[in-house]
């Protein structure tokens, strides 16, 4: 089997039935690229990895996976590996069962099967775990025997369908790092679908968010965090969330954002489009781009309403006039409520998007 | 002991009350209800004529024989041979251990295509098969006796083994489709990616995972066939009559005084196998439907 992995969609439709899921859908992926797709539950990412996969019919458009059309291939030949967020472990097989069933069914030589399949074992280190079942596993154990399914299989492109949700806290950023490790070493091409922003900054060479079916941004993890195209993409995106303040922008030229209790002259902020004089925008802001000020003349004041501990960091809950406002501060900054604190609000980090569609401006 | 008035702590002690003390004399009652004539059918085959004609049901036999279960064994007679139910025990088995087998592997392939493949058409297939288990069976069996005439599969081992099939499909396919649609999905697109076709995935993973559902099968089947009347007489032929036709016929046909205990003998013998299946696998029955709950 080849390993070139370079994906390509275009112009894919697939309907289930009456329901259509993608009407027309783009997309490319570099050999060896990370892509992450990310969008809340119901917006059609399994959907888009199993027409890849070919375990969904496609309506329309090609599939192009390592430089060959596999629009009409069986899922066995189109150079993929696939995990699942249930493992899918065959539940009658032993471990090595499960790593080389792939194998067996294509007659590959025995002497190879067991290589890959030391490899493989040796790689995620479920050694002596071979002739276990998977009912005798912890979580953690047949999440990694399912990646060593896949990775057995020598493939081009790795598709990923959320293999960690599965999993507590502790053990997911530990499998998330090894699934990082593992794309640096093998080179392969990875598309990994999640709903958890964090997996896909940490995770992404590129992220491609979805909401509706649709994509809303694909771009780098930094682009997608620190310039989002829409209020979906930055309110999805990052946690905790991103601060929005409605008001209006006015003066064509020095524009300044105007609310109830903030005026905020905006002249160097880059307009994607400039928008009307008076227009309802919505500021944005991350709370970890607001920055304490006590001493300059332009800050805004606001009181402190509750802190949050985080460990690392410690998010202060405020207001700014009426408007909930959230901050991130040091770790071992004392805060009690009814504190008032002077901030201000960097012009390079803010995001204006028009308040009647939720586009970036 | 001072403590006369226990603090309440660990286990909460057994009282009996009077509703728990009447489900309890129901439940006995029940067992009686449905022992008794189990009861009577044993001691009668163990008496002798004599002993029988005194006509006092309940009593234990004053000398135990096993001279009416030989005879019923070995030399009842059945219409005009006299071979004892012997021949009717070989004859249901070799009806009903291929038919077992069939039709429980026909109805697993079924649910397991419905479930898995959905071909075009599945769920109309489907309900079509559950509904015609709700017509009589009665309706079909003329126009099945014709075809199967036609065909010249009539009055053998082969026809009567197909008619099984048929009549077991519905069930065999409800029960083994509601096993395999309830697994998870992502199973099944595993081993597609692992490059596994129809049968391949059929039988190195959806079977060994349906164990459970198998006995149950197993046993619906044995004791349905093993029971069956009506499909043994009209399709099996005169020579592979089952055995519970041929007890009738011994119940039916006897000259002069009846054997009692010789029919009572004959009964049990034809009873003995869903018996049998009932109590090995009683435990596996109860596991196999609580399976159903539980992932594989
Ligand atoms: N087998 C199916 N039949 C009909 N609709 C489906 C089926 N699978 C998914 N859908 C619909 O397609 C959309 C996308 O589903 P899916 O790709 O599973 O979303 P995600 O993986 O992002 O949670 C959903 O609205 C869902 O209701
Ligand atoms: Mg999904």
């Amino acid at each position: 089997m080849d390993r070139q992995g370079n994906v390509s969609l275009r112009g894919v439709a697939v309907a289930y039935g009456p329901v259509r899921v993608f009407d027309r859908l783009d997309l490319e992926v570099a050999q060896s690229e990370f892509l992450v797709l990310l969008g809340p539950s119901g917006c059609g990412k399994s959907t888009l990895l199993n027409a890849i996969a070919g375990l969904t019919e496609i309506d329309d458009g090609e599939i192009w996976i390592g430089g060959r059309n596999v629009t009409w291939h069986e899922p066995k030949d189109r150079g993929i590996a696939m995990v699942f967020q249930s493992y899918a472990l065959y539940p009658r097989m032993n471990v090595r069962a499960n790593l080389s069933f792939g194998l067996r069914v294509a007659r590959t030589p025995r002497a190879e099967i067991e290589r890959r399949v030391r490899v493989a074992a040796e790689m995620l280190q479920i050694g002596d775990l071979l002739d276990r079942r998977p009912a005798e596993l912890s979580g953690g154990q047949r999440q990694r025997v399912a990646i060593g399914r896949a990775l057995v299989r020598d493939a081009g492109v790795f598709l990923f369908d959320e293999p960690l949700s599965n999993l507590d806290a502790q053990l997911r950023s530990e499998l998330r790092v090894e699934i990082k490790r593992l794309h640096q070493r093998l080179g392969a091409t990875m598309i990994y679908v999640t709903h958890d922003q964090i997996e896909a900054l940490t995770l992404a060479d590129r992220i491609a968010v979805m909401k509706d079916r649709t994509f809303q941004q694909i771009g780098t993890p930094q682009e997608i965090y620190l310039r989002p195209v829409n209020r979906f993409v930055a309110t999805f995106v990052g946690s905790p969330a991103m601060n929005f303040v409605p008001g209006r922008i006015e003066g064509a030229g020095a524009p300044v954002f105007r609310s109830a209790s903030l005026r905020l002259p905006v002249p160097g902020y880059k307009f994607a489009h400039a928008p009307a004089d008076g227009a309802p925008v919505e500021l944005g802001i991350r709370p970890e781009h607001i920055i304490l000020a006590p001493d300059a003349s332009d800050a805004q004041e606001v009181s402190v309403e509750m802190s949050e501990p985080m460990g690392s960091d410690l998010l202060a809950w405020t207001r700014l006039g009426d408007l909930p406002l959230s901050i991130r501060l040091p770790a071992e900054t004392m805060l009690t409520p009814g504190d008032r604190l002077r901030i201000l609000l960097p012009e390079n980090r803010l995001n204006l998007f028009d308040a009647t569609n939720g586009a970036r401006l | 002991m001072s403590a006369a008035i226990r603090e309440p702590r660990g286990r909460r002690p057994w009282k009996p009350t009077p509703a728990r003390l009447g489900l309890y004399a129901f439940l006995l009652i029940s067992a009686l209800f449905f022992l008794m004539p189990l009861y009577v059918m044993v001691v009668t085959s163990l008496k002798g004529m004599p002993e029988i004609r005194q006509a006092h049901l309940l009593n234990l036999p004053a000398a135990p024989s096993f001279a009416a279960w030989s005879k019923a064994w070995f030399a009842a007679c059945t219409g005009l041979s006299c071979n004892g139910i012997r021949v009717g025990f070989i004859n249901s088995l070799r009806i009903m251990v291929p038919s077992v087998i069939v039709s429980i592997l026909v109805g697993a392939i079924t649910g397991y295509a419905l479930s898995f493949w959905r071909p075009r058409g599945a769920v109309l297939l489907f309900g079509v098969l559950i509904a015609v288990a709700f017509i009589p069976y009665q309706v079909f069996i003329y126009p099945l006796v014709r075809i199967f005439s036609y065909l010249g599969i009539n009055n053998s081992v082969p026809g009567i083994v197909v008619i099984h099939t048929i009549f077991g499909l519905p069930t065999m396919t409800l029960i083994f489709r509601n096993h395999f649609a309830a697994l998870p999905e992502e199973l099944f697109k595993a081993a597609r990616v692992d490059g596994a076709g129809f049968w391949r995935i059929f039988g190195a993973i959806m079977l060994p995972m349906a164990l459970p559902i198998i006995v149950v099968a197993v046993i619906l089947q044995v004791t349905g066939i093993w029971n069956d009347f009506i499909f043994g007489l009209v399709f099996a032929g005169r020579e592979n009559l089952p055995m519970t036709v041929q007890l009738n016929n011994i119940v039916n046909s006897t000259q002069g005084e009846r054997e009692y205990n010789v029919e009572m003998a004959a009964t049990l013998l034809t009873a003995t196998v869903p018996l049998v299946v009932y109590f090995i696998s009683g435990r596996w029955f109860v596991r196999g439907i609580a399976a159903g709950a539980v992932k594989g």
